[in-house]
């Protein structure tokens, strides 16, 4: 069914066809229309799930964290200052190999206080052991949302997972969106059936208990395995996914979902990597400068977590010029995004020339302009390495 | 159901899924009443055993004795003193204990 919508209702109807046991949500700006969508299913009976009204971001995450280590399936939704709240449990939910699946809408961090969209938020949460993939438009995050659990509830992934999306410039804005039946929703992602994490007074188990230091290292290691190799059980639902269901709406999405997406970057002379709604930017400023002669393209990073490091050294090695665009911040050291495709590209058999571009903090617009600027100064060569688009 | 534990072994020690272990009542097992510095003495003549002790020991040590006084458990008792601070008749003291 098509409609035009907001990505945050495109979600909310994701979340419901998928109709998790638990939702456990504390509303915050500006991921508050997906739960408050999801609240008015409960209220009027479209769906069974048990909605907790929680007091804080930490007690929503513990509920979910909870409700997922009784084996149900278990929904939460955030931003910002919330994500930031949710941070402990965030690492005791990967560790405890719990599939809690959220949708993050991305939002700055105070101080100073600032409702509006980067990826701070998200990206400070890179370590706690969550996949994190970043979507593009209203279509991907539906189509995201749907794919997230079966990800993260597969016997070899068994981790919880967020996918991040822009506040207001996506979360807010409407675009045609092509949303699947419960029946096709179902045909794809089975029941949930749990696998270690079960409640059953018949067969009581211990689960969080304390970790010596004869096995705590050995836990971490474990974790770093599988959410390495989780790379292939996402690329495995991208691809099932796509062929299921083909796109019925040009431009809304990739025709088959990858951990990447390259745009116009077959005879590129400057590369831009970049994630989220800003590509659909870049995308559009691509088109106008290849009409005056100017060889752009792009390569749109969707999983984040893990990072498709061979993947990316891959694609990027063979350009002269990348511009890596991030609305994240590690203060002291620049964009971490840019160190992270840095550290991807250090041992390619040829490393094209890197500049990294940090834009739209804290709602800042991101113009044609910046993204044209952009472009001209990486093609020239001009300024720092580092550059702020104000 | 039937629980998969996941057993592994990584770096030469054993693992199960997300640190799951099978609860074989190993919390009754292991005594924990040593870690006491302090412990509860009751006295029996001016106990009414109305159990609000044994409602607030957030250990569940405290029991009701043959003469249906409340006493407290030696072998999980932290000596914490919350039963003597809630007690009404005031008839339970902490006192150093001797090992």
């Amino acid at each position: 069914m098509k409609e035009v919508m907001e990505a945050s209702h495109a979600v909310a109807e994701a979340v419901k066809a998928i109709e998790p046991d638990v939702i456990a949500a504390y509303p915050i700006t500006p991921q508050t229309h997906i739960v408050e969508r999801l609240s008015d299913f409960v209220a009027d009976g479209e769906i069974k799930s048990e909605y907790i009204r929680v007091e804080s971001e930490f007690a929503a995450i513990s509920a979910c964290l909870g409700a997922s280590a009784t084996g149900v399936r278990s929904y939460t939704s955030t931003s910002s200052q919330g994500l930031a709240l949710m941070h402990e449990v965030l690492y005791i939910t990967s560790g405890m190999r719990l599939p809690v699946c959220m949708s993050e809408v991305n939002r700055s961090l105070s101080a100073p206080i600032n409702i509006w969209n980067d990826h701070q938020d998200s990206i400070s949460e890179r370590d706690t052991g969550w996949i994190q993939l970043y979507v593009e438009t209203a279509q991907e995050a539906y189509d995201m949302t749907v794919m997230q659990f079966k990800i993260s509830e597969d016997k070899r992934v068994l981790l919880p997972s967020m996918v991040c999306m822009d506040g207001f410039t996506l979360s807010h804005v409407y675009e045609p969106v092509d949303i699947l039946s419960k029946e096709q929703v179902n045909s794809f992602l089975p029941k949930y059936k749990p696998v270690h994490a079960i409640l059953d007074p018949k067969e009581p188990l211990t689960q969080g208990p304390i970790g010596f230091p004869t096995h705590y290292m050995e836990f971490r290691k474990e974790l770093c395995d599988v959410i390495d190799n989780s790379l292939n059980v996402i690329g495995e639902v991208m691809a099932d996914y796509s062929k299921k269901f083909p796109v019925t709406i040009k431009d809304s999405r990739p025709e088959r979902y990858f951990h990447t997406e390259e745009y116009m970057m077959a005879d590129a002379d400057v590369v831009l990597v970049a994630m989220g709604s800003v590509c659909g930017t870049i995308k559009e400023v691509i088109d106008q400068l290849r009409a005056k002669g100017v060889k752009a393209g792009l390569f749109k990073i969707i999983t984040y977590r893990p990072f498709p490091k061979e993947i990316i050294k891959k694609k990027l090695a063979g350009y002269k010029k990348v511009a890596i665009i991030e609305k994240a911040l590690s203060p002291g050291f620049g964009g971490p995004l840019y160190g992270e495709i840095a550290t991807a590209l250090y041992d390619a058999s040829s490393r094209p020339q890197l500049r990294n571009f940090i834009v739209g903090l804290g709602g800042r617009d991101v113009k044609l302009e910046h993204i044209e600027k952009i472009i001209n100064m990486t093609l020239k060569g001009e300024g720092k390495l580092e550059e702020w688009m104000f | 159901m039937t629980v998969d534990l996941g057993r592994k072994k990584v770096g030469g020690v054993e693992l199960t899924t997300g640190c799951v272990l099978p609860s074989d009542g190993s919390t009754q097992r292991t005594k924990t009443g040593g870690w006491r510095a302090m412990k509860p003495v009751t006295d029996h003549a001016k106990c009414t055993a109305c159990g609000i002790c044994w409602v607030y020991c957030p250990d569940a040590s405290r029991f009701k004795d043959k003469d249906g006084k409340f006493d407290f458990v030696a072998d999980f008792c932290k000596g914490c003193g919350i039963c003597a601070d809630v007690c009404p008749v005031k008839c339970i003291k902490m006192v150093v204990e001797e090992k």
